[in-house]
């Protein structure tokens, strides 16, 4: 089994650095959606000019780089010990190299580790291991004033009139859009995940960020779902940084797991504009890396 | 376009209006979490007796913070080595959670910007009024372009803290922000947040 650490590296360099172009177009459309002179239309504006800036001159497009999260989809024969240690020997480069700023905090002490490594949950690494003979590692780099907003409801819920149906879910997803105001850097994105636990209903709702923004959801009711949420989140007028504007939300993907009989869970996992991910994909020797993170 | 240069006149802070663009010159200070409780609590509330540096450290930031800016901002940065440093991405971060400490701490040094993201709430916007001090927002996760404005890391203080959390002080050139809470009792983040919460609820009815 080869060494990945270089090419992790320059995973996490590309992910930190450099904006996915579906995002990037979608912020350019929301642009063009705000009255000239408004304040919202000066925020996409910054925004824009920081994409491009960043991406030329290798420097992180915000300075909050988050919690790395990795998903790692291994064929057979690889050792998820070695990857663990080849991740965490690139975070700890990436740093050094100021493409991620040291975030792992022991929450006891409050120490900051200043290499970014934490304990065995920080960075966080999931393993799965699949068919065939091509490993795969998404990253999503999800950022703490985003974090914060998330949000997790347990269904039905008395004050939102949300019963146990998709209407249920609209209900609540607009109330953690409301909530989060420009707190969590609108305009966002919006991963939803509808039943599970309370642990894999908000890792599948993260899951779900790492969808390309203009893709369709295969099933038909979630697909709708999608489309009118992101219709009516833009119907608050919160705007982008909750300056007030027509682009409150960029995207929405959402997923349904199963659940308990007694426990209805939808987890909101809100995503900062800057939208970072990236797909890395190791076929024997040739590593190559994509903006899209499709099967 | 408003250009602003540290330390403030009260003058120059009453003049500003919700909605106004800034560009900002001169000195600031970062601080975040851990600064705002470190500052309440050793000097402001002095439950707690100054430690290690503490002393010469708000000896150095207090007259810097008379009339001047905290930035809620805990930056990437480069040359931690060589103590050469350099801002590589220092974008604002979420205000509100200073809003425990911010009116104390912008009455007791006599700060008069505070510069963060997302706004913040009534005893902040109260302590804006009597100071007067005003909240401008900085664009979020625009940290590449932020850095750029930052022409020297004048130093650092409570590097302890961990470099997020530590103060730093920069100059910086033409930063860009935006009044959203003036020293007149006006925030924009109360009236968005009022109007998108008739829009809720017209939402919840259909």
């Amino acid at each position: 089994m080869r060494d990945l650490t270089n090419d992790i590296l320059e995973l996490i360099r590309r992910t930190s650095t450099d904006l996915p172009p579906d995002v990037e177009q979608a912020l350019g459309a929301a642009r063009q959606r705000e009255t000239q002179g408004s304040a919202a239309r000066g925020a996409l504006d910054t925004i824009l000019e920081n994409v491009t800036l960043a991406r030329r001159d290798s420097s992180p497009i915000c300075q909050d780089t988050g919690t790395p999260i990795f998903i790692v989809r291994y064929p057979a024969g690889w050792s998820t010990r070695a990857l663990r240690a080849q991740i965490r020997e690139a975070i700890a480069q990436a740093t050094k190299k100021a493409y991620l700023r040291p975030n792992a905090v022991d929450s006891l002490s409050g120490k900051n580790s200043g290499n970014n490594l934490g304990d065995d949950t920080f960075p966080t690494i999931y393993f799965e291991e699949v068919e065939g003979k091509t490993l795969t590692i998404d990253l999503l780099l999800k950022g703490g004033g985003s974090e914060n907003v998330c949000a997790q409801y347990s269904l039905p819920h008395t004050g939102l009139g949300a019963g146990r149906d998709l209407e249920g879910v609209r209900r609540v997803v607009l109330d953690a859009v409301h909530q989060a105001q420009g707190q969590g850097c609108a305009p966002g994105v919006l991963g939803i995940a509808i039943g599970g636990d309370r642990g894999s209903s908000y890792m599948a709702s993260k899951e779900a960020l790492l969808r390309p923004l203009d893709d369709v959801n295969p099933d038909r009711a979630l697909a709708d779902l999608e489309a009118r949420i992101l219709r009516e989140t833009n119907e608050l007028g919160i705007g982008p940084m909750g300056f007030g504007g027509k682009t409150t939300v960029l995207g929405v993907k959402a997923c349904g797991l199963h659940r308990l009989p007694a426990s209805f869970f939808v987890s909101v996992s809100y995503m900062c504009w800057a939208c970072r991910r990236r797909r890395m994909i190791a076929d024997g020797d040739a590593v190559r890396y994509s903006d899209r993170s499709e099967p | 376009m408003i250009e602003l240069t540290f330390p403030l006149s009260d003058a120059a802070v009453r003049d500003l209006k919700v909605g106004d663009p800034v560009s900002l010159y001169g000195m600031m200070v970062t601080g975040r979490d851990a600064a705002h409780k470190w500052l309440i609590d050793t000097f402001i509330k002095k439950t707690r007796t100054p430690q290690g540096d503490d002393a010469q450290a708000i000896e150095a930031l207090t007259p810097l913070l008379k009339g001047g800016a905290i930035y809620h901002c805990g930056p990437v940065v480069a040359g931690l080595d060589t103590k050469q440093y350099r801002f590589v991405a220092a974008g604002p971060t979420t205000s509100i959670r200073e809003e425990p400490y911010q009116a104390d701490v912008l009455q007791h040094f006599g700060i008069k910007a505070v510069i963060g993201k997302g706004g913040m709430a009534a005893r902040t916007l109260a302590a804006c009024q009597s100071v007067p001090a005003v909240y401008l927002h900085a664009i979020g996760g625009a940290a590449t372009l932020i850095a750029q404005t930052v022409t020297r890391v004048v130093g650092v203080h409570k590097l302890d803290f961990g470099v997020p959390e530590a103060l730093w002080v920069i100059e910086v050139k033409a930063f860009p922000a935006v009044v959203t809470m003036d020293s007149h009792g006006h925030s924009l983040h109360a009236e968005v947040e009022a109007q998108s919460r008739a829009a809720l609820d017209r939402l919840l009815k259909a």
